[in-house]
């Protein structure tokens, strides 16, 4: 499972195109529309929430582009919910930089902010799902 | 001066406990002062040993009543925020599992599956005091003729809710490796190929029974710490496997002793119950259990000085044997191994990953014996001992 919140914006030509919906049919993937406007001059604006197979995913983002969509990644932060959080350590197995480690002998589980890369594998490997995805919000209003 | 042979009773320990003269030491302190002093100054010296874990452990629940509504229902089917819970009680009487999923939850379809909400997350939520849906449908009765009711209640509007978990604080586990060529996502965590990672859940030498290995104090009606208030143990929990292979000292090798938990949910703290999810496998709860053990003699000082040097389990690869069905093992590591961050395996160094938190299990040992010392938890004499290896009475 692969999920990554993207904007689109829209040129005017294709306002009208059920894009969402064949990113449901053709690329089996489910969205979560967190924003959508149109702009007086026609052009659209979309915040979405896209979730499914990897691969899929990467070919309904290629779709997209090839309509002449303007696609982009906005979830770049990564934070962690330092009250749920519960040091465990189980997101140490997938960080691949090391920025999630722990401290011996005393076992303490460290996030170092500066070390991620913001790859987001931790996101939904860690049980307690205290690593969170922090997107600009100043996107949906 | 000649030394005693110490013997005392928890009686005795109590009295201590009431007259704030007990000592009270966490199972690491222990490990460092039989280890300084050996088990017999240790014992006349120690009183209670706390303990302490705090993991997912799959197999919790809570018993509810919601209380009769108006008109009357017998509820045949139970949900709460979406969760079912088991109703197949009287008519108001439900059990909601740690693991069971959102009922419109995608699972596994997309693999591996997120599980963002299920049981667990219900415990949670009401034990945070947080209102939950609660829907029942019925099928009607002469005396229950409601079909089907909605409504938000909190944790204070249940008349009656209990934690009780059928299997707790399991007395060792694998040390889960994947030597497939793919990640693996199982009930053990992310377990990436080609031996990527070794991973391991328990809190070694703080662990409630590999302080108490052979179950000489712990029964039905030991008194405990369990999600953060008090809980009794009230039997011995499901799988619970005392004859299993163990190493001189009385640490088994691989699963053994389970405990089956109860207490209050309205007492306890959402920090010590929360919901997890683990990628590709499931909905659970982590819960927080510390056990007191009381140094009744010196044999229970010399248990609870274990360290983790001295508990050892068994690597199972979870990549192709496991799902098999076969649990072949593949060879023994230490828990300090674990715990040093490296296990050497196959002549590869392997990273460690802990699922079991240390620092949690040490908080609630630290609490259980702040409880203790305050005079606001007494020990209680177990009525029944939890079943022990037939090995024990061969020592
Ligand atoms: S897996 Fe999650 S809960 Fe465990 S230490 Fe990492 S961030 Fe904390
Ligand atoms: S986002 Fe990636 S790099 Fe950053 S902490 Fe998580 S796993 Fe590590």
């Amino acid at each position: 499972m692969y999920s990554k919140m993207l904007s689109l914006r829209f040129p005017k030509k294709i306002v009208n195109e059920p894009v969402a919906v064949n990113l449901v049919k053709k690329f089996d993937l489910s969205f979560n529309i967190l924003k959508a406007t149109i702009y007086p001059r026609k052009e659209g604006f979309m915040v979405l929430e896209l979730s499914g197979h990897r691969k899929n995913f990467q070919k309904g983002v290629r779709y997209l582009k090839g309509l002449g969509i303007k696609v982009e990644s906005i979830g770049q932060d990564i934070k962690r919910d330092e009250e749920t959080c519960f040091q465990c350590g189980a997101c140490t197995a997938v960080c691949p930089t090391g920025a999630l480690y722990i401290k011996r002998p005393d076992m303490e589980v460290i996030f170092d902010r500066d070390s991620c890369s913001a790859c987001e594998l931790c996101v939904s490997a860690c049980p307690a799902r205290a690593m969170k995805v922090r997107f600009d919000r100043s996107l949906l209003y | 001066m000649p030394q005693r042979r110490v013997s005392k009773t928890i009686k005795d320990i109590n009295r201590r406990i009431k007259e704030g003269k007990a000592v009270v030491v966490t199972a690491d302190e222990m490990t460092n002062i039989v280890k300084k002093k050996g088990p017999r100054k240790a014992a006349q010296e120690v009183d209670v040993v706390t303990t302490g874990t705090f993991a997912p452990m799959c197999s919790s629940g809570a018993f509810i009543n919601f209380g009769h509504t108006k008109p009357a229902t017998k509820a045949a089917r139970v949900w709460l925020n979406g969760v079912p819970a088991y109703a197949g009680l009287a008519a108001v009487d439900g059990y909601i599992g740690a693991t069971e999923p959102a009922e419109d939850d995608p699972l596994n379809r997309v693999h591996p599956g997120q599980f963002k909400y299920g049981g667990g997350h219900v415990i949670h939520d009401l034990v945070a005091g947080e209102r939950v849906t609660l829907r029942a449908t019925a099928y009607g009765t002469d005396c229950y003729p409601n079909k089907e009711f909605k409504k938000k209640v909190a944790l204070d509007d249940l008349p009656y809710a209990v934690l009780l978990n059928p299997r707790n604080a399991y007395q060792n586990y694998n040390c889960a490796i994947n030597l497939s060529k793919e990640t693996i996502y199982t009930y053990m965590g992310v377990i990436k190929p080609n031996l990527g990672n070794a991973n391991y859940s328990t809190s070694g030498q703080l662990s409630p029974l590999f302080n108490d290995p052979y179950y000489l104090t712990i029964g039905l009606g030991t008194r405990i710490f369990l999600g953060g208030a008090i809980g009794y143990v009230i039997g011995p929990g499901t799988q619970h496997n005392p004859n299993v292979k163990r190493r001189k000292n009385g640490i088994p090798l691989g699963p053994a002793g389970t405990l089956m938990v109860m207490g209050e949910l309205k007492k306890m703290v959402p920090r010590w119950v929360a919901g997890v999810s683990m990628l590709g496998y499931g909905c659970s709860l982590a819960v927080g259990v510390g056990v007191p053990i009381p140094i009744l003699n010196e044999e229970m000082a010399s248990f609870t000085g274990v360290s983790d040097e001295e508990i050892h389990t068994q690597v199972v690869d979870y990549g192709n044997d496991y799902p098999k069905g076969e649990g072949t093992k593949l060879g023994q590591v230490s828990y300090a191994e674990l715990k040093s961050g490296t296990i050497r395996f196959n002549g590869q160094d392997v990273p460690a990953v802990p699922l079991s938190s240390y620092i949690r299990a040490l908080e609630i040992a630290r609490i259980l014996k702040g409880w203790i010392e305050k005079g606001d938890f007494l020990l209680s004499e177990p009525q029944e001992l939890l079943p022990t290896a037939s090995s024990y009475h061969k020592r």
